[in-house]
């Protein structure tokens, strides 16, 4: 091949690069053969805690674990869709296309919005962007957010518009009036602690302000409680992980992000849209590209590129197969069996759960609200310690949120924890409860 | 039940979406019944009545996507030149161990003590990425490389500020550079000021020295350019920006030319990112996820966005945890970054090792410019020289024969060639931009060439082949016009 280009090595190619800087020392190990690196790597899976090595879990707070369909991972096996690219060219990537249209449908018709993109990287960005995009609509620079959201959402919000003129308001979750100038009050339903929030009376008093609401969802909650579309909300984010992705510490995720239909051209993403070839067939294409930087560059409405077309596919792949009734019995489950483990832990000594639905066991400080899948459980000592001994005996406890709620820990629990599991986290909470 | 206009011949797939497939109580999958008592449900006003997803049954999900599948152009089943985006092989394995329990499975929340072999893995990748671009503080945490380079413009505005130096607003780019540049230029409240290319497609270094002065924050250079090219002048031009008291940010999406040839750092590159999904091999998925890691010279280290991952301790005894850096410009997302991306690329490099990494770039070098050799008697070259791992050329010659850029690009569809990277970069007329990686053999380049040659004989000869082309996809030519302005967004019930 050298012959064909007319040099005799390598160097005669590279001569741009200047010659005391090529052929650097570098400090690397020697390649591996895929035996020896498969064996590496079952040495480093070996060294993490996970329900392959019997431990059981009941962390959340915006990673949730769910069962994961063999379709999904089939389908996932597909290297035409996995070693794709962005679908710039679209006679040549209609399989990728037709599954993001499909992706924008379902996201759709979960949170009864009328339009959808094709997926953001994950639920804090897509949050992030929501906000600015409800600045940039009403041309306002303050935004509301309710003080009971993940703070990792306004964090990543914070870094997305450090120098974007942007001011964060804590918005209180009662409040029965906001300030005049806000760009949008920012709801987390389930919030942080898991409990339903009211979206409609919120996205009224935004309303009402001439500010938009934004809600952030829990996708499976919506298989039982109402769509913040039924509210009027303006837009629509969440964290898509819990439709079948893996939690793989903390991605890749996906981001789902939908939107009334006047607001389209500032929506952010890519976005697909459905078309006819020349012979009138129905395909389909990457569309209102004006709105994205390879176009619009320093005038873009983000900067986004390579987004998460593939964990879209996953939650697309998921929404079809649970279908219509799998998508309710879901919720059902992981509501029934929070409950259940609530109520349990409600009776033991020392410890009160925080959040009580109707029916619930109601500790003292409840706030009444209904929950999903997560509660706030008050400890009898730090959290951080009784993680510490739940841990001994392979259970890995909830969240510790003592930064926020008086030796609080933030417990989830889905649809993979059996009724066995929950005793045995009961159980042990006991033991250690009555040790203190 | 109608079949729709999809389909109009025999041979064509049935394209029907779920919702058309429904029957009412079909279905894939089946939920374990509840093993607690039963729980008293909250207030009916806050429960939803109904929810219209698909009801299909197991066999049809499957089937569908699969068929969906067949209607993509991908690596594993096509040659896929498309520049600047570095389609090379994905080994199998990858993803294979990156779906290992006990790493596809683990919480990003566990204590640090429970995922030790996670930590560990993110800081040794985290070290081997430092020392191939000779910049040693790198955060894994942006999740593309647009967030990447965003990162890395927030760290540059930091450090300016940290210096008492904040009137530093401008970031000089050149009219080469991926429009994500100026795009998160912008999201970091920088103004954004172009440098001309010079006629042999370098940084105009006159034109540069004029633009680097006392509000210049950061220079965003993409090395090699987006012309496959690298900059000779290189080293004068990071001193250049280094007077004026800016620092140099290198866009590293063409990284697949230097591994093992330069390191960045020794360059005068003050900062960079990495696209893991295309140097390191991790599939891009159709689109994502991505993985654009941050790296930067030592005493920028304190302002990577969280977390990064830290060794404490050494031998046996040592422990890993995440961290956030004294500075941190902040958490760009929810967690720690694309973790199952990051575990396929370390795969890669521990797998290829210091001298594969080495070949892998020099043969990406080698098989650009053997294409270059065989198709610069019938196509314009962008800049007439060697090139590194991409090569432009420019269907100028054929647009005055009546045949434009984007027919030829389609047309190559018809040959089981994915289209090269059209119209980019903007200054290039009819830019035709062509990276065939280190994956292919000599053969498949061969047949390109080969393909190209007798796609610019039918400029001549049958050139009405070319405007209707593709021929033989799923689809023709789509109405992106009408897509645009009557967008349809999603299923509707007819």
């Amino acid at each position: 091949m050298l012959d064909a280009i007319g040099v005799g090595s390598l160097d005669d190619l590279i001569g741009d690069i200047p010659p005391e800087h090529r052929h650097p020392r570098l400090n690397l190990a020697p390649g591996l053969s895929e035996q020896e690196l498969a064996a590496e790597f079952a040495a480093i899976a070996a060294e993490n805690a996970s329900p392959a090595r019997g431990y059981i879990s009941f962390l959340g707070a915006g990673a949730y674990r769910h069962y994961i369909p063999s379709t999904v991972r089939s389908i996932l096996q597909r290297g035409e869709f996995v070693t794709a690219y962005t679908p710039y060219q679209p006679e040549a990537a209609q399989g990728t296309l037709q599954v993001g249209f499909e992706f924008q449908t379902i996201i759709c018709q979960l949170t009864g919005m009328e339009v959808a993109n094709a997926g953001m990287y994950d639920g804090p960005t897509a949050f992030a962007e929501a906000c600015l995009m409800a600045a940039r609509i009403t041309r306002r620079t303050r935004i509301g957010v309710l003080s009971t959201a993940d703070a990792r959402l306004p964090g990543t919000l914070m870094a997305y518009s450090k120098y974007q003129d942007i001011e964060l308001v804590d918005i209180d979750p009662d409040a029965t009036e906001i300030p005049d100038d806000l760009a949008c009050i920012s709801i987390q339903s389930p919030n942080f602690f898991g409990e339903i929030e009211d979206v409609e009376h919120l996205t009224k008093l935004a309303h009402e302000k001439g500010a938009l609401s934004v809600v952030h969802v829990n996708p499976t909650a919506l298989g039982m409680f109402r769509p913040p579309g039924d509210f009027d909300a303006d837009i629509v984010t969440a964290e898509g992980q819990p439709l079948g992705v893996p939690l793989a510490f903390g991605g890749p995720y996906v981001g789902l992000f939908a939107c009334k239909r006047a607001h389209i051209r500032q929506m952010p993403g890519r976005i697909i849209g459905k078309t006819t070839d020349t012979r009138g067939r129905v395909g389909y294409v990457l569309t209102l590209q004006t709105r994205e930087q390879h176009i619009r560059r320093e005038r873009a409405t983000s900067n986004i590129c390579t987004s998460t077309q593939l964990i879209g596919l996953m939650v697309t792949v998921f929404v079809a197969t649970l279908g219509k009734q799998g998508m309710k019995d879901l919720a059902q489950l992981c509501y029934q069996k929070a409950h259940y483990a609530a109520a349990e832990i409600g009776r033991l000594a020392g410890f009160e759960v925080e959040s009580a639905s109707s029916g619930g066991s109601s500790g003292s400080g409840s706030s009444g609200k209904a929950y999903f899948h997560e509660f706030v459980v008050r400890c009898p000592g730090p959290p951080a310690a009784i993680n510490a001994a739940l841990l001994k005996r392979k259970i890995i406890g909830g969240l510790d949120i003592s930064d926020r709620s008086d030796n609080g820990m933030l417990v989830c629990v889905t649809e993979t924890s059996s009724k066995a599991d929950i005793d045995r986290f009961v159980a042990a909470l006991g033991v250690i409860g009555a040790a203190r | 039940m109608t079949i729709g206009p999809d389909i109009e011949r025999a041979g064509d797939i049935d394209r029907r979406l779920l919702m058309d497939r429904s029957v009412a109580g079909r279905r894939a999958f089946t939920l374990p019944e509840s093993d607690v008592p039963v729980q008293e449900l909250p207030d009916p006003s806050l429960l939803r009545d109904d929810i219209e997803l698909p009801e299909v049954s197991q066999l049809e999900v499957i089937r569908y996507f699969s068929l969906l599948s067949q209607l993509n152009f991908s690596i594993d089943t096509n040659f896929y030149p498309l520049g600047s985006c570095t389609m090379k092989y994905n080994p199998k394995i990858n993803d294979e161990l990156a779906n290992l329990p006990g790493l596809a499975d683990i919480h990003p929340l566990q204590p640090a003590e429970t995922v030790q072999g996670a930590i560990r893995l993110l800081k040794e990748l985290q070290d081997d990425l430092g020392e191939i671009t000779g910049l040693p503080g790198v955060s894994l945490a942006p999740l593309a490389g647009a967030q990447g380079e965003y990162a890395g413009l927030l760290i540059a505005r930091a450090y300016h500020q940290a210096r008492h130096d904040a009137e530093r607003t401008v970031a000089i780019i050149p009219d080469s550079a991926h429009g994500t540049n100026p795009a998160s230029a912008s999201m970091a409240g920088l103004e954004v000021v172009t440098v001309r290319s010079d006629d042999q497609g370098n940084v105009d270094v006159e034109n540069l020295r004029e633009l680097a002065d006392s509000r210049t924050a950061a220079f965003m250079l993409t090395i090699p350019s987006t012309l496959g090219l690298f900059e000779p002048n290189i080293l004068e031009i990071t001193k250049i920006i280094h007077d004026a008291g800016g620092l140099v940010y290198a866009d590293g999406a063409n990284l697949n030319a230097l591994l093992g040839l330069v390191k960045l750092g020794d360059l005068g590159v003050d900062i960079c990112h990495s696209n893991l999904h295309k140097t390191f091999s991790t599939p891009h998925g159709g689109g994502g996820p991505g993985s654009g890691p941050v790296l930067v010279r030592a005493d920028l280290a304190r302002y990577l966005p969280e977390p990064v991952a830290e060794k404490t301790g050494d031998g046996p005894d040592s422990t890993y945890r995440l961290a956030a850096p004294a500075d941190s410009i902040g958490p760009l997302n929810g967690f720690h970054g694309s973790f199952s991306i990051a575990a396929r690329a370390y795969a890669y490099i521990r797998a290829l090792g210091i001298e594969g990494l080495r070949s892998v770039s020099e043969n990406a070098i080698i098989g650009a410019n053997y294409i270059q050799a065989g198709l610069k008697d019938r196509y314009d070259l962008a800049a007439d020289r060697y090139c590194m791992h991409e090569t432009v050329l420019s269907a100028t010659r054929q647009k005055k024969r009546g045949v434009s850029g984007l027919d030829i690009a389609k047309r190559l569809l018809d040959f089981g060639i994915h289209a090269p990277t059209m119209y980019f970069p903007l200054i290039v007329e009819e830019a035709l931009m062509i990276e065939p990686t280190e994956s292919e053999s000599k053969e498949t380049l061969d047949h390109f060439i080969a393909v190209m040659r007798q796609i610019d004989d039918e400029v001549d000869s049958a050139p009405e082949l070319i405007h209707d082309a593709p021929h033989d996809l799923p689809v023709t030519r789509l109405d992106e016009a009408t897509a645009a302005r009557r967008p349809v967004l999603r299923w509707s019930a007819e």
